[in-house]
């Protein structure tokens, strides 16, 4: 058990640092060096070369990448040599706005899913079976970047029920904040709706096939009851994993939607660092994005460990 | 969130693999198609058709207007069938313009990710050890990049264009390829004939392509239209964001990302492509889940 633990922390540390070599790697790939962009298309080549030295350019790739890495470790990422922010700050200032989307549209998609999935594995092959998953398979193919732009015409532009776009920060009060972060958070939730229904649904018509729910049956408990009590707890492991790493995905994955509404969250940031060739700003994100990532999959993989018995078991074997 | 489609299926594989007893189960009985199905695989002939043959159809030019900005969708002239966008040109040539850049990069560079990440898979899977190590771990460092995070991140050094587009694209898909050709290669590998084959002095190359990688093909193909409507996402995702295939040359994403100032008033400008994105997406999902019910033997219900 130990010994996964510590096998599963070793490989997310090894993944981490191939992550960031890569991404440091790609800032050398760049064409037009960042003193290019500092000092402005009519810059010298002298001008480059002596700003190249000043930032640490032009020594080999490890050495850069090594000064890199100790700087990251203490939790410098470098500063954008745009804005004089340094990154971590501007990290730190919008990742509130990209957490509370992610988590909120993860919210109501397990919500919904939960419900889609309970309706349809009641009764495999129904009528409401079928629909269920047609609409699961809908709701799979609208990406938020369609998804976005038709909620906008119909609820904020026809019904004008919610804001067209923009931010409202909880200080402005929590029903502004909720009612501006609504439409995005649909929009990101639709996809992981169809992801959770079907694992739920596959998960939870194995477990009602499972003797210990024939038992339950055959002492007269009511079907609700079965389903509440006995099958969806053992059928929810997957469905839970899928929403952590999911989570980790979508720190990533709001860029669309908050492009699309106008909220200042990471996402927004990190496009309009590529716009304006900001490199050391989308590799001090980049790298963010991932390691959180990394760091929330394994921690997902650990605690499954912990919770569910019966993947020690395989593990081990 | 394209991902999210794959992620799906591919737990799917994982869990089946990973089960006490990893052995493939013989499909069940063959499921009836769909009016779904028929429909969607309709609708790609449609498309498909529509892209190769756009230059004998009667279309004006994409890049030129053919009435006023604008127009709403009306019956009557073929251009005008869908209306026209904010600088007058036709909807309908830019659509089937579109769905030939959408078309060609999913099929490229799902193509590519497929051979390169198969074969891949296939070798990690079946040599094991040192090799299944150092494979999976470069896979989860590829899949620890969101995808668009890195699509954007090569977007920020690259120019924007076909090419760079596909070269992305391609890296973004490899990982998923690799992870189910190893999936089904290991459960493939612990059967007896492979054991047989072994005790009868085949080689390694002689199992490999003649014994194992025929039993592989067919579900890793089955989940090559999954892949493709993930890419076409992945693409009308960029161009919506402005980083993806750069204009005149139409692309669907791009023509909602023109369109989307001018909703309130001109709605078709969003719609008419929202729906023909939507229509492809939906109908290669139910095609690929439809080949992968049917010929993905790791998966069963």
């Amino acid at each position: 058990m130990i010994l996964t633990v510590v096998n599963r922390i070793g490989r997310s540390i090894l993944v981490i640092l191939l992550v960031t070599i890569a991404v440091v790697a790609l800032l050398g790939l760049a064409p037009g060096s960042v003193a290019q962009v500092i000092l402005g298309e009519n810059a010298t080549p002298e001008a480059v070369a002596a700003m190249n030295a000043e930032l640490g350019l032009d020594a080999p790739f490890w050495s850069q990448y090594t000064t890199w890495l100790g700087n990251a470790v203490q939790g410098d990422l470098g500063t954008s040599p745009l804005t004089g922010q340094s990154v971590s700050e501007a990290i730190g200032e919008r990742l509130p706005v990209t957490l509370q989307l992610a988590v909120m549209g993860l919210t109501i998609a397990l919500i919904v899913a939960i419900g889609m999935g309970i309706a349809s594995a009641s009764r495999p092959g129904s009528a409401l079976d079928r629909s269920t998953n047609a609409l699961s398979a809908v709701f799979l193919s609208v990406p938020a970047f369609i998804a976005g732009p038709v909620l906008i015409y119909f609820l904020a532009i026809k019904l004008q029920i919610f804001p067209v776009m923009g931010w409202s920060r909880i200080s402005e009060g929590l029903g502004e904040n909720l009612r501006s972060a609504f439409l995005p958070a649909i929009a990101i939730a639709l996809t992981e709706i169809a992801a959770f229904h079907r694992l739920l649904r596959t998960d939870l018509v194995g477990t009602l096939r499972d003797d210990f729910v024939a038992a339950a049956r055959a002492k007269g408990l009511s079907s609700r009851y079965v389903m509440f009590r006995h099958a969806l707890r053992p059928s929810s492991f997957s469905l839970i994993t899928l929403a952590g790493i999911n989570l980790g995905r979508l720190i990533g994955g709001t860029v669309i939607v908050e492009t699309l509404f106008g909220l200042p969250g990471l996402g927004q940031l990190v496009a309009s660092s590529i716009t304006s060739r900001d490199v050391i700003m989308v590799q001090g994100i980049v790298v963010f994005i991932a390691v959180v990532y990394v760091c929330i999959n394994t921690f997902v993989d650990l605690s499954y460990q912990v919770i569910d018995p019966r993947v020690r078991k395989v593990a081990a074997a | 969130m394209s991902q999210t489609a794959i992620e799906v299926a591919i737990t799917d594989t994982r869990k089946e693999a990973s089960a006490d007893d990893s052995r493939p189960v013989v499909p069940a009985p063959r499921k009836k198609r769909s009016i779904l199905v028929y429909l969607s695989i309709a609708w790609l002939v449609v498309l498909i058709a529509a892209a190769v043959f756009a230059d004998l159809l009667p279309l004006a030019s994409y890049a030129t207007p053919v009435g006023k900005p604008r127009t709403t969708p009306q019956l009557g002239s073929l251009d005008l069938l869908l209306g026209t966008d904010t600088l007058g040109r036709s909807m309908l040539s830019r659509i089937v313009y579109g769905a030939r850049v959408s078309l060609v990069i999913g099929a490229v560079a799902g193509l590519i990710g497929f051979l390169v990440g198969s074969l891949t898979g296939l070798l990690a899977g079946y040599f094991g050890r040192r090799l299944d190590s150092v494979v999976t771990l470069v896979a989860d460092a590829m899949l620890a990049f969101p995808p668009l995070i890195l699509l954007l991140a090569l977007a920020s050094i690259l120019t924007p264009s076909v090419p760079t587009m596909l070269l992305g694209l391609t890296l973004m898909v490899i990982p998923s390829f690799i992870r189910l050709s190893r999936a089904n290669t290991m459960a493939w590998s612990s059967r007896e004939f492979i054991r047989a084959a072994r005790n009868m002095g085949a080689g390694h190359g002689r199992i490999l392509f003649k014994e194992i990688l025929p039993n592989v093909l067919a579900p890793l193909a089955a989940f090559l239209p999954i892949i493709m409507a993930a890419l076409i996402v992945a693409e009308g995702s960029l161009s919506f964001l402005g980083l993806g295939i750069p204009p005149p040359q139409p692309s669907w994403g791009g023509m909602i990302s023109d369109g989307k100032d001018a909703i309130a008033t001109y709605p078709h400008l969003v719609f008419v492509p929202a729906l023909v994105i939507f229509f492809t997406v939906f109908a290669l999902n139910q095609v690929g889940d439809h080949l992968r019910a049917k010929y993905d033997r790791t998966l069963h219900d």
